[in-house]
């Protein structure tokens, strides 16, 4: 309990779109009645370009915001939903964050219990571990999954130094209760009765891991201030608290009606955003189901008044636009066989060499500053780009990821092919130097302008659908958007 | 101290395709079609030409990489064959080629032929095809429309334009187009169109309409070119003459130093002033008799204007509404249809402006001509307003 070693930060990300439940059920419940009976509220709808790794990537920027000095030593990328099987995703997310090469990191997979699971691996070191997870979850057209579910990621920092909240206790309770599988190549998952989940699922294995984790522990759960339990599940959380004696008004808001459920991102999700609501004192308690338990308990120290300002979960929340176009949403996740025309059929190549000689350039967006004139640009030539200057090999890396930008010309372009026209980009110049062309996203139709303030994101540049690769690269969005 | 091109060549000879949907043609024909008439002008026979300078900037739409496929095409004697590719300036550069080697004393007669036969894609707009290795992984998703509606964007942002007023003048070049196009019977649009038309026609990219971009065509076009002397030789007279070849090409200072606004062409101006220089003009509006710019867009061809000098900056809006540049103006531009509507197969682009240059100098326009130009001006502009190649090239009446 005195240790200084705990979490020291989080963050959080939700895509921006937010598809309206009642629009699915328009589409859908001509073919599932019981759909309507769930079209309240909106879920996070991921954007083409938004994977597991780019959401994860956002959350951990948010989570490591006002962070310069604590330099993690391990990064884990917890999902059900990695981008790729075999190419390490953690190590996409720690190239686009410039964690360097000497790191531990690791994807951790599985289950919905990957993102709790991969905290409390990282509490149990005596390292600085940045712990992310993020799901773009997939669901079959007409099924309650695709109701339920949204897509977003979380972060948490761990690590030594002064933490916000530390850990009280931890207990994992394995059980192979398949309330939901996906198999190996299956893009949906196959989910069993809602009522026999609840019954023999939540209301037995988790009252039986809070159990053991009072006991060990010796915390009275009445004392527990905040109990996140992600389920969807009407009555679930309500009954779990009830049977392990946790105070009904210390269960937090699941965030089913506002985002849907991030899968293995959710407990993380909803740990983020306990803590920033949270005050010193605060005993929060954060279950999370799926084959078997994992719990754990968080005391949250005085520090979390000094936490420097983030945007985290709640600004995750507001930056939001509602999206009523459920084709749309069809479309993003290739849910429709979408005439995209011959444009779309250009094969750009996937050079992996080219990629990995650039890896800084393209995954870090790290350009040059000149040590002979000082002008930052990007890419980083081996000639200085200053007419005045033009010194060879006179620049050290610059990232320019993290630095503000000013819209300086753009257009919406309807010719290009794009999986959302029309595709926005433009030029835009960074403060305090250095600019480039930039694709941009999450932008409103109509709303840009010539200097307006964007801030760059880490988004899928394109799907190299011959060769299954997906490229990744930065994209300027509009700042007041975040 | 170089002395320039100005009056050491001439040119001999033009030919130029008819342009538009060629669909019974293949790329061949149309060079064919070009090299007859620009060889019957010139008066020579096949076998007098020395040199030669092929220009095609998507060669794996038709002709595929190489010399050869000029070679093989027009039966040429085992002569040098260069192909050139420099962007939209690719025709532009197969006459400096040639030009140069006449100039250099290489060689008598020299041969510059163009081509692109872009309508084999099985869709509008131009091919869509990769950048490069490298450029794949972090060039925006940009096209053509897209690259060059961003002038507009930061020109009216510099310039405090309503998007309304730069939009009609970008409306009356294209009419202008349309009209003069209707009086050309070798250009692909023959159309007339209403500034409403323009106004009201469905979003490229924005603020660029359908009538704000110009045509993909099919087509081809070719210059002999020889020294004065032999022209006259060969019983040439009212020659026609190289006054100035200039070309300028970023060098990364526009999209990467934090200098460039956006609204120019930075190289179309350092191109401008040393063609002026070359052809010893100092004042380009008086003395310009006649000129097509490189009008891919309606806003290309409007902040052109000011990057040559011939309208001063943040002026050319006002001239193009006064009919400065209207076939009955002043100074016309695109007298020929332009890009807009000649049409624009790229390769072959540079060298159909100088073939209405070559017309018009020696009073064969037709329908189009212009009571005795002395000077004409051509321009082209490959790659993107960040980045480009700019050539900007001078005829005139041989000593002028």
């Amino acid at each position: 309990m005195t240790t200084d070693f705990g979490i020291l930060s989080y963050g959080g990300y939700l895509p921006r779109r937010r598809l309206q439940r009642k629009s699915i059920a328009a589409a859908n419940t001509w073919f599932n009645p019981a759909l309507r009976g769930l079209a309240k509220g909106e879920r996070a709808m991921a954007n083409w370009d938004e994977d597991a790794v780019t959401m994860a990537v956002e959350a951990a920027r948010d989570c490591l915001s006002g962070m310069a000095g604590v330099a993690p030593a391990q990064l884990m990328l917890a999902s059900t939903t990695h981008p790729y099987d075999d190419r390490q995703n953690a190590g996409i997310v720690a190239t686009a964050l410039h964690l360097g090469s000497a790191l531990r990191a690791l994807d951790v997979t599985g289950s919905q219990r990957a993102g709790s699971s991969a905290l409390m691996t990282a509490l149990a070191t005596n390292a600085n571990v940045l712990v992310t997870a993020g799901e773009h979850r997939l669901a079959k057209a007409a099924s309650p999954q695709e109701m339920h579910y949204g897509d977003g990621a979380a972060a948490l920092l761990v690590g030594r130094g002064a933490p916000i909240a530390r850990l009280v206790a931890a207990h994992s309770e394995t059980v192979d209760f398949v309330h939901q599988y996906r198999g190996r190549d299956r893009a949906h998952d196959y989910a069993w009765e809602e009522r026999w989940i609840r019954d023999e699922g939540y209301m037995k294995i988790v009252p039986a891991a809070l159990a053991v984790l009072f006991k060990a522990s010796g915390v009275s759960p009445e004392t527990v201030t905040q109990f996140c339990l992600p389920c969807t599940l009407p009555r679930v959380a309500t009954g779990v608290a009830k049977r392990a004696g946790i105070a009904e008004s210390a269960l937090r808001d699941n965030l089913a009606a506002v985002c849907g459920d991030t899968g293995a991102a959710h407990p993380l999700l909803m740990l983020a955003h306990a803590l920033e609501e949270s005050k010193p004192g605060d005993r929060i308690l954060v279950a999370a189901f799926g084959q078997g338990c994992d719990a754990l308990l968080f005391e949250v120290t005085d520090a979390v008044h000094r936490l420097p300002a983030r945007r985290g979960v709640k600004g995750a929340l507001a930056r939001r636009k509602e999206e009523t176009n459920y084709e749309r949403f069809l479309a993003f996740n290739d849910h429709i066989a979408l005439d995209r025309g011959m444009r779309a059929e250009v094969d750009q190549g996937t050079p992996l060499s080219t990629l990995y000689r650039n890896r800084d350039m393209v995954t870090g967006l790290v350009g040059g500053r000149c040590r002979n004139c000082g002008t930052l640009q990007f890419p980083r030539g081996r000639y200085c780009v200053n007419p005045k200057c033009n010194a060879l090999d006179s620049q050290d890396a610059h990232p320019f990821s993290e630095v503000g930008a000013k819209v300086m010309s753009y257009t919406a372009d309807v010719l290009t092919y794009s999986p959302d026209p029309p595709a926005y980009y433009g030029m835009i110049q960074f403060d305090g130097g250095g600019r480039m062309m930039a694709d941009f996203a999450d932008v409103d139709d109509g709303k840009v302008e010539v200097g307006m303030p964007m801030r760059m994101m880490f988004r899928v540049k394109e799907n190299d659908a011959t060769r299954g690769f997906v490229r990744y690269f930065w994209k300027a969005a509009p700042a007041e958007n975040q | 101290m170089a002395s320039g091109i100005r009056d050491k060549v001439v040119i001999l000879g033009m030919g130029c395709s008819k342009f538009g949907e060629r669909w019974d043609r293949n790329a061949e024909d149309l060079m064919v079609e070009a090299f007859e008439e620009g060889l019957k002008d010139a008066g020579i026979e096949r076998n007098q030409i020395e040199a030669a300078w092929f220009g095609t900037a998507i060669e794996e739409q038709h002709v595929g990489k190489s010399g050869v496929p000029l070679a093989m095409t027009l039966r040429l004697p085992y002569i040098p064959v260069t192909r050139v590719e420099n962007y939209c300036a690719t025709g532009t550069e197969a006459f400096r080629g040639a030009v140069y080697a006449v100039a250099s004393g290489a060689v008598d007669i020299a041969l510059a032929l163009g081509v692109e036969k872009l309508k084999d894609t099985g869709y509008g707009g131009l091919p869509q095809r990769g950048r490069g290795g490298l450029n794949n992984f972090f060039w925006a998703n940009i096209s053509a429309p897209g690259a060059f509606a961003q002038l507009a964007a930061a020109y009216r942002a510099k310039h405090r334009v309503d998007a309304k007023d730069l939009k009609r003048a970008m409306a009356h070049i294209s009419v202008k187009s349309h009209d003069n196009g209707a009086k050309n019977p070798k250009a692909h649009l023959r159309n007339r169109i209403t500034e409403e038309d323009v106004l009201n026609a469905p979003m490229i990219a924005d603020p660029l309409g359908l009538y704000d971009c110009c045509g993909v065509s099919d087509g081809s076009a070719c210059a002999i070119v020889t020294t004065p002397d032999i022209a006259r030789g060969l019983g040439k007279e009212d020659l026609v003459a190289v006054k100035a070849l200039q070309l300028a090409v970023s060098n990364g200072q526009e999209v990467q130093y934090d200098e460039w606004d956006g609204s120019y062409f930075a190289t179309t101006r350092v191109a401008a002033k040393r063609a002026y220089r070359e052809a010893g003009i100092d004042d380009p509006r008086k003395r310009i008799s006649i000129f097509d710019v490189h009008d891919c867009f309606s806003v290309t061809e409007l902040v052109t204007m000011e990057d040559l000098g011939i309208s001063e900056e943040g002026k050319a809006i006002k001239d193009v509404l006064d009919g400065f540049y209207d076939a009955s103006g002043k100074i016309p531009c695109q007298i020929d249809g332009g890009l807009k509507c000649f049409g624009h197969p790229i390769g072959a682009s540079g060298l159909r402006m100088l073939y209405e240059m070559y017309l018009q100098l020696s009073g064969r326009a037709g329908e189009r001509q212009r009571p005795e130009p002395v000077l004409g001006m051509t321009h082209n502009l490959g790659g993107f307003p960040s980045q480009n190649v700019s050539s900007v090239t001078i005829v005139g009446s041989y000593g002028a």
